[in-house]
């Protein structure tokens, strides 16, 4: 690999990941935030009141620290990919466009009323502020995701005189159908973190006998929140995901589950090593007949295996997919029994009570991130070697005159500072969530400022 | 031509950040020097606090437009100046930082350090901000593929080896380094009362001269650098109207200052603003990123533009969220708006 490519690629690759870590919870939490706010407003009840104040302000650190990482994602388009964005521009800047124009105005103008207006608005009007925020976070996940799916599957454009790529079809971009599965599984993900965090803190709560009354509501809206989402994440939209890979990207279906020989009947690999030079996955722990079954619903269904492709059609780093692809996939079920265990102690009336289960529950915290963030791995390591799947090899789409010397330099600025950032985020998530939500009544609170 | 309407909304956005951000700026530069307690600097502080997230938004926002019509432009200029754009996005997040980290903690160490990280990082990002506009107005090496690749500084003359950093570009950073600060002070001025607002006041008063001092400077300097800028004079003399708006701002906004006229002041800094980046587009059209070797490398409104179907497709989209987003921030400027509490 060309060592100018190799740096590109790890200077996207590491400042969108961490960059991912911080919109995944305020794109959750904003939905849960606006439940929280509904039901405050709906049944008078101070306490959900408070617990919306005390998200909320977790909100605003992440949000900060989301916006500053992001900034320097849209410009590395052209920094890093300057003959992508080149080439690309007249499709994807379509969607990048928009989304400055459509979401980041109407984010940052109500983030603005919902943070600073909660002593000068109405009830209703810090409820309509905090369900702007929603929308704002929501449509700029849209726009993100639909250039990313067009990066998966394009459509809606045509290769002009000059081999350059031409927007074809406004709304045959808008509307890929990758977007659609892709869009519902990132978002419903998003939930899946926020209300894991949110159970977590609330199981904090009560395992260290403070804020008992909010944390009760944490465990409660997390686990019942979270219980829904990750099983919308199994299915319909991780399946509707799984099959648009699989008709799209044959190739890399089989890659993700280690599936070198094509077979009907082909069983899914829980565990083992894929062996890229033997061409064979080491130590594997097979389902028999459940790939086919999960694709295409039949059990003799013949799935092709990875030596029906020609190796230059292959994703350039096989192992890496499989394992990011199983750990998703592993956590993600991980977190149905967990979620489903706790909906069912909850209805039980014990789940508040039993120590164990809530130590598991805080426990939990980091792992819906880690899924995430494997879930976007195969997404984008499954394209290899394409960067527009099918129309530009990743190779062709780096700055021609950037060096790998000078992308080094910037990663490590970027190390440096992400790093640090880090550290200041973790210090200030946990003196509030020492401080917890509000003690005092908010309508007095309200009344003395 | 839709590639000319383009080019002019994308001046607006560039503008409208200008206007919006550069007050922002402004203040961040300011306050070191205009506030003399903690205090005072919360205030300057919440005087931005509500609407600097927005009004960087612009910076987003008129990227995604530029890059949306101008594709071959947004590619070549941000791998072009790629060390110096890197130097803009870790300071923008630096100052996003400090301004949204500093209330967090009452403390003698926190806040202080993050005060100097705001008013350290709003000014670099001025001065980087003008370096910026005078590599465009100045030019860069292209070759036949529309790209380039500029190192930070290298003899610091503007000839053909220039680097991103020489004394024609430090003195148009130095210019928009004074302009934003005169800007930001005129904004403290407006929202401020009391012994903060008649610091900025005097402060105010001595920086207009700086401005009005640097504004002949660079024009002269301007005008024998880029030979595109005499003849586009001579060619629409129309554009005059342009520099003229520049004049009027910057002796409106004395005459205003000096009458009391806080909102008045701020709002002939503005025109100045718009004056200059409307006289610098103007001169370097139809240029959007001129060649410093070769003329017929330049990147131009028509060769660096995306195709006509997309840009007709986005004045559909374009218009009305932008309408939209003017909505909101009218919302947010009313709800916020008065005098900030001491």
């Amino acid at each position: 690999m060309d060592s100018a490519l190799a740096v590109h690629r790890l200077h996207f690759a590491f400042t969108v990941t961490y960059h991912y870590l911080f919109p995944q919870l305020t794109m959750g939490l904003a939905l849960l935030i606006v439940i929280l706010k509904t039901i405050a407003l709906k049944g008078q009840q101070k306490r959900y009141d408070e617990a919306a104040q005390f998200w909320a302000k977790i909100f605003a650190i992440n949000f900060a620290v989301g916006v500053v990482t992001g900034i320097p994602m849209e410009f590395q388009f052209g920094t890093n990919w300057a003959q992508f964005a080149k080439s690309a521009g007249g499709v994807i800047g379509q969607t990048l466009a928009m989304e400055g124009v459509f979401s980041f105005f109407l984010e940052s103008s109500l983030l603005g009323l919902f943070v600073y207006g909660a002593k000068r608005l109405s009830p209703t009007q810090h409820w309509l502020s905090a369900f702007g925020v929603f929308v704002g976070s929501w449509l700029s996940g849209f726009f993100i995701i639909a250039t990313d799916a067009w990066m998966q599957h394009p459509v809606g454009y045509k290769i002009g005189a000059g081999g350059e790529i031409l927007l074809d079809s406004f709304w045959g971009l808008i509307l890929n159908s990758w977007t659609f599965w892709q869009y519902l599984h990132n978002m419903i993900g998003a939930v899946v973190t926020a209300s894991i965090v949110m159970a977590a803190v609330g199981a904090y709560y009560l395992l260290s006998r403070e804020f008992e009354e909010h944390g009760r509501i944490f465990v409660r809206t997390g686990v019942i929140a979270g219980t829904v989402a990750i099983l919308a994440m199994l299915f319909p939209t991780g399946d509707g995901q799984g099959k648009m890979v699989a008709r799209h990207q044959p190739v890399t279906l089989a890659a993700m589950e280690g599936q070198f020989e094509t077979s009907s009947g082909a069983p899914i690999a829980v565990i083992g090593q894929p062996d890229t030079d033997k061409l064979q996955l080491d130590n594997p722990l097979l389902v028999p007949k459940a790939l086919s079954f999960l694709t295409y619903h039949r059990w003799e269904a013949a799935v092709p295996g990875l030596k029906d492709f020609p190796r230059d059609q292959w994703p350039d780093n096989i192992p890496l997919l499989y394992y990011s692809y199983h750990i998703m996939v592993g956590i993600g079920t991980l977190l149905v029994a967990l979620m489903l265990f706790s909906t069912w102690s909850l209805w039980r009336g014990h789940l508040f009570e039993n120590r164990k289960l809530l130590w598991a529950i805080m426990l939990a915290l980091p792992f819906p991130y880690i899924a995430t963030t494997g879930g976007w791995m195969t997404a984008e390591l499954g394209r290899q070697p394409w960067l527009i799947y099918g129309v530009m090899r990743t190779s062709d789409g780096i700055s021609s005159r950037v060096s790998a010397s000078n992308g080094l330099f910037t990663l490590i600025g970027f190390m440096g500072m992400y790093l640090a950032l880090g550290i200041l985020f973790l210090f200030l998530i946990n003196r509030e969530i020492h401080h917890g939500p509000p003690r005092e009544p908010a309508s007095a609170r309200r009344g003395a400022q | 031509m839709i590639q000319i309407l383009w080019f002019c909304l994308v001046a607006i956005m560039i503008a409208g950040y200008s206007i919006l951000d550069g007050f922002d700026l402004g203040a961040g530069v300011i306050h070191l020097f205009v506030a003399r307690d903690a205090g005072e600097r919360k205030q300057v502080l919440s005087t931005i606090g509500p609407v600097w997230d927005g009004n960087e938004v612009w910076l987003l926002a008129g990227g995604g437009t530029l890059y949306f019509a101008f594709p071959a432009l947004y590619a070549g200029a941000f791998s072009g100046f790629y060390l110096a754009l890197m130097l803009v996005l870790w300071l923008l997040i630096l100052r996003g930082m400090s301004i949204e980290l500093r209330s967090h903690i009452e403390s003698h160490l926190w806040q202080p350090f993050w005060d100097f990280l705001f008013g350290a990082s709003s000014a670099l990002l001025a001065l980087l901000y003008g370096v910026a506009l005078g590599n465009v107005v100045r030019g860069v090496p292209l070759d036949s593929n529309g790209y380039f690749f500029l190192p930070l500084w290298t003899d610091l003359k503007p000839g053909p080896q220039a680097g991103i950093v020489d004394w024609y570009t430090v003195l148009i950073g130095a210019a928009a380094l004074l302009a934003l600060a005169l800007h930001g002070c005129y904004w403290v001025i407006y929202k401020t009362g009391g012994a903060l607002q008649e610091r900025s006041r005097s402060f105010g008063a001595k920086v207009w001269w700086g401005v009005a001092v640097i504004t002949v400077v660079i024009t002269i300097f301007s005008f024998r650098l880029q030979p595109n800028i005499s003849k586009e004079f001579a060619d629409r003399p129309w554009g005059y109207v342009f520099p003229a708006l520049a004049l009027i701002g910057l002796f409106g906004e004395r005459v205003a200052s000096g009458r009391g006229r806080d909102f008045g002041a701020f709002f002939f800094s503005c025109v100045y603003i718009v004056g200059m980046l409307t006289s610098a587009a103007f001169g370097v059209f139809p240029y959007v990123l001129p060649s410093n070797g070769a003329p017929e490398m330049s990147l131009t409104v028509t060769n660096a533009a995306a195709a006509p179907y997309g840009l007709w497709i986005g004045l559909y989209w374009w218009i009305p969220g932008m309408i939209l987003a003017g909505i909101y921030s009218f919302f947010v400027y009313r709800h916020f708006g008065g005098k900030v509490e001491s």
